[in-house]
């Protein structure tokens, strides 16, 4: 495992190392999952299932890869396929190990130099499938008055090595959610992956349980938590970096967690937090970004567009979710009317036959309510969540270029520290020199590493964008399925009712 | 936009069971929309003497048919019948005001989107042209199977007469007049109603009327209320299949595009009954799911009960209209009466008492004769009429929920078999 042990080259490096044609990765392989030479995976939880698994999730330009699970030796037209298919000249691929050109393949050519810790936990999941489940559940309100909050009950099942048990559980509450995530946000954000973002917090929502307001808006809220919560847990231990984080891991084991208080809504920490958001917005307009790489121009691009038509998404489906429950009350209120009728009218049979279409209704009501609750469930608060992940990837792509403007400034620095030890030559000031010259060696080294972080954090993005990706479509297609089947189920209660209803209406006479 | 609007008409919506037959048939076999009014063609078909041919056709307003209503409730003769209820005015003008908002606007929304609301618009406009036209038929055909009204000369003069009947809309005097005598009439018949009745069967039928009609009324509007609201919910689904449309174009040849435009195919035909998608590709998932969308058509399942509801709540109205100029007969013959006996009481003008006591009496039993059967032949066609609808609507909604099922399971099973 060459590769895997190194630490992140520089790429010229690498070319040569490539050009010098060392066979670093053993024969074509089928199983793409044996192999410990594979290359880092993208998405361990993926089952492979060969090109046609492929043909399913990869994006268009992978789709090249679909066929690739045959044969690929490392024979120049392949690998120049291969390496002619990264879409940024600076980064040139290293064909990557035949066992892996399986499913993963797409990601693999983007994904070469990442952290050492990185390749190893990819290697030991590389067999198993991801096997981690947590359930939120159990809400129950602690204490009283404007102090009280609720606990929920966050239970994983698991068979990694990395958990001490199986299957434990621990009791959290709001803020430790937030605490959580704001430690993975400063740890992880700013080198470029991808940290989902929590639940946001409702200062409305949580006044009511806590003033203990036992209806039915304060239920619905706690539900909606308790989903959110849920979600945002398997998100966050569904990226593999993120899950061996051992501040995740102490969340998710320990049965005492510090109290997090730096997420109060308005405490200083917040409103530090505030502030630094307001001083980023500034900032990033001010930067402008020399963007010599065509895939980040493009997928920024792509962010924004989802960005604002997910919004409008969100919005709509809100709406129906209100109009759905809005036609609910109105069937109620038919099917009475409707009873109020069959009762006056005299026909003894259509009378009865009125009565039943008010019951039909009725239970057509009930169907719209149960309706509404799944295009919520399902869809509305799918949406909220990608709203705000894609507010994280934006914000992703935000740090790459503070990055690059770090640099930029080390760099111009370094030439102006350049052109004064120039002038120095001239006078007659040899500690002064020797001095410019120290410095400059220091803000070589400063250039060098801020380049490297450049590099490193473009490589990060990529990756983590592509897993994006991935997780997205299964996201939604699981969604889509979820959401279909309750369709289903709606239209074969629809049937069962007229069916019902079919033979005393022909009875009326 | 929708200066001239012409409509074949299929056979007609019908909400009341009638027999017609060969001696008198009449249908509206076109009709024009033009600016501020329409223009129904009365077509005729008839093997009676007093026509001069045996097939016609006129040209006929709106004001018209409402002309030739009033003269059957303002003739005496008539009292003792259920005058079969006016259409109602053609009313477009919701549908031409979201029209011209919609031109207005042409400049701030895409192309997709104008072709797609005005594809929505005009057919919502037709929908509401082809209910009028059927409820202009509907009245013409009652009149027609009716075995008296038929025999109308105004009737005969509608049908026939191929210049223009000169019949102008009420101006502002006469419809301030017609309100009064509105004012004046329900009070009365509150007066009346309040008379009790010999007749069991009548005074039976005045109470179920009564409450029959209340109900009637409150089942309508929430009919209304219920459709609103499934338009609403209707309009959000389409919003959200064009815009998973949009994303899907976003990310074109990915997966994504491809699940989301099943998705919107799904969502599109759920639209219950409105949105018809021209063409399935069950078996190609890649391409094109959705084809032309067929401009909207009303959800007929909702439309029939509402209309069924709207028609009868007018009908029970007339019945009722009948009943109070029965009552009201029989409150002037109490009357004549008593008139007659003080007359006798004291010899004074007894003749006239007499003449008009006899008058009385024989409005009353005139009218109370064909009210009887007027009645229970109401009855007859109201049960026959629900029935029918009820049918119908139980057999529509079981064919949609069958196709969409079919819909969603073969989606399902393409989806989840990609796994």
């Amino acid at each position: 495992m060459a590769d895997t042990a190194r630490d992140p080259p520089p790429e010229q490096t690498d070319f040569q190392e490539l050009e010098d044609g060392e066979d670093l990765f053993p024969e074509p392989a089928a199983a793409p999952e044996s192999g410990p030479a594979s290359l880092p995976a993208e998405d361990v939880s993926t089952n492979s299932n060969g090109p046609k698994q492929d043909s399913l999730f990869d994006d268009d330009p992978e789709d090249l890869f679909a066929e690739a699970t045959e044969e690929v030796s490392l024979d120049s037209p392949e690998r120049d396929v291969l390496l002619s298919d990264g879409p940024s000249p600076a980064i040139t691929p290293i064909t990557p190990p035949t066992s892996v050109i399986t499913p993963r393949i797409g990601h693999a050519h983007d994904d070469m130099f990442t952290h050492s810790s990185f390749d190893e936990i990819e290697e030991e999941e590389g067999g198993d499938s991801f096997d981690i489940h947590i359930a939120v559940s159990d809400p129950e309100k602690v204490g009283d008055g404007m102090n009280a909050y609720m606990a929920y009950k966050v239970t994983t099942k698991t068979s990694l090595s990395v958990f001490k048990q199986g299957e434990f559980s621990v009791k959290r509450r709001f803020s430790d959610f937030l605490g959580l995530h704001s430690k993975l946000a400063s740890k992880y954000l700013h080198v470029g992956y991808i940290v989902p973002p929590a639940p946001e917090k409702s200062i409305v929502g949580m006044t009511k349980v806590k003033v203990g307001k036992e209806d039915q808006s304060s239920n619905e809220f706690v539900e909606k938590r308790r989903s959110a919560l849920e979600r945002y847990l398997m998100r966050t231990v569904k990226h593999p970096v993120l899950l061996k984080d051992p501040d995740v891991l102490q969340f998710l084991e320990s049965s005492e967690l510090p109290r997090a208080v730096s997420t109060q809504a308005l405490s200083s920490a917040g409103l530090l937090r505030m502030v630094n958001k307001a001083a980023d917005a500034v900032n990033k307009m001010t930067i402008k970004m020399n963007e010599s790489d065509a895939w980040f121009e493009e997928k920024q691009q792509q962010f924004e567009n989802l960005d604002i038509q997910l919004r409008k998404l969100h919005a709509s489906v809100e709406s129906l979710v209100c109009h759905r429950k809005e036609l609910s009350v109105n069937t109620a209120l038919f099917a009475k009317s409707a009873a109020m009728l069959g009762n006056s009218e005299d026909h003894t049979a259509l009378s009865r036959a009125l009565s039943q279409l008010a019951e039909v209704e009725e239970k057509i009501d009930q169907l719209h309510q149960d309706q509404a609750n799944a295009d919520f469930y399902l869809f509305s608060e799918l949406l909220g969540d990608y709203v705000r992940l894609i507010t994280a990837v934006k914000g992703v792509f935000d740090h790459r270029m503070k990055t690059w403007q770090k640099w930029q400034d080390s760099q111009m620095l370094l030439q102006k520290k350049r052109e004064a030890e120039a002038k120095l030559q001239f006078t007659n000031k040899p500690d002064k020199l020797q001095q410019a010259k120290d410095e400059i060696k220091e803000l070589e080294g400063k250039v060098q590493q801020g380049e490297r972080d450049f590099e490193q954090i473009s490589k990060t993005i990529r990756k983590e964008v592509s897993r994006f990706e991935k997780e997205r479509v299964k996201d939604f297609k699981s969604v889509i399925i979820k959401y279909l089947e309750s369709l289903v189920q709606t239209q074969q209660q629809l049937i069962k009712y007229w069916e019902a209803f079919l033979p005393e209406a022909k009875a009326i006479s | 936009m929708m200066g001239y609007l012409s409509v074949s008409l299929q056979p007609r919506a019908v909400n009341v069971d009638l027999q017609t037959d060969a001696t008198l048939q009449v249908d509206i076999s076109d009709a024009l929309s033009e600016r501020d009014k329409v223009k129904f063609t009365v077509h005729t078909k008839s093997t009676l003497p007093n026509f001069k041919q045996s097939e016609f056709s006129v040209v006929r307003q709106h004001e018209e048919f409402i002309w030739l209503h009033d003269s059957f409730v303002e003739n005496e003769d008539y009292a003792g019948y259920i005058i079969p209820p006016a259409p109602p005015r053609p009313d477009f003008d919701a549908s031409r005001e979201k029209l011209q908002k919609l031109g207005e606007g042409e400049g701030s929304m895409t192309k997709e989107e104008f072709t797609k609301m005005k594809q929505e618009l005009e057919a919502e406009y037709l929908a509401i042209f082809k209910k009028t036209v059927a409820m202009h038929e509907v009245f013409l055909c009652r009149v027609a199977a009716h075995p008296v009204l038929r025999k109308d000369l105004n009737f005969h003069v509608f049908l026939e007469y191929n210049q223009d009947l000169s019949v102008r809309g009420k101006n502002k005097k006469e419809k301030l007049e017609d309100f009064f005598k509105n004012v004046v009439k329900s009070a009365d018949g509150v007066l009346v109603a309040g008379v009790k009745d010999v007749d069991d069967f009548f005074e039976h039928e005045k109470t179920f009327l009564l409450e029959y009609h209340n109900r009637v009324k409150d089942a309508s509007a929430k009919s209304d209320r219920m459709i609103r609201s499934h338009k609403n919910a209707a309009d959000d689904i389409n919003r959200i299949a064009s815009f998973f449309l949009k994303v899907s174009e976003l990310f074109e040849k990915t997966r994504v595009s491809t699940l989301l435009r099943w998705l919107c195919f799904v969502l599109f035909h759920l639209i219950p009954a409105q949105v018809k998608v021209e063409q399935l590709l069950m078996t190609d998932v890649s391409s094109h799911l959705l084809q032309k969308i067929e401009a909207r058509v009303a959800a007929d399942e909702d439309l029939k009960l509402a209309d069924l509801l709207k028609y009868y709540l007018r009908e029970s109205q007339a019945a009722k209209d009948l009943l109070y100029r029965r009552g009201r007969a029989l409150v002037d013959y109490e009357n004549a009466n008593k008139a007659l006996d003080k007359a006798r009481a004291k010899n004074r003008d007894v003749l006239q008492a007499e003449t008009s006591q006899q008058l009385c009496c024989h409005k009353f039993e005139k009218i109370s004769e064909s009210a009887k059967q007027e009645l229970i032949d109401f009855k007859t066609r109201r049960v026959a009429a629900f029935r029918k609808n009820l049918v119908e609507l139980a057999e529509l909604e079981l064919k949609h929920a069958k196709g969409n099922l079919q819909l969603l399971q073969s989606c399902l099973s393409v989806l989840k078999g990609d796994t």
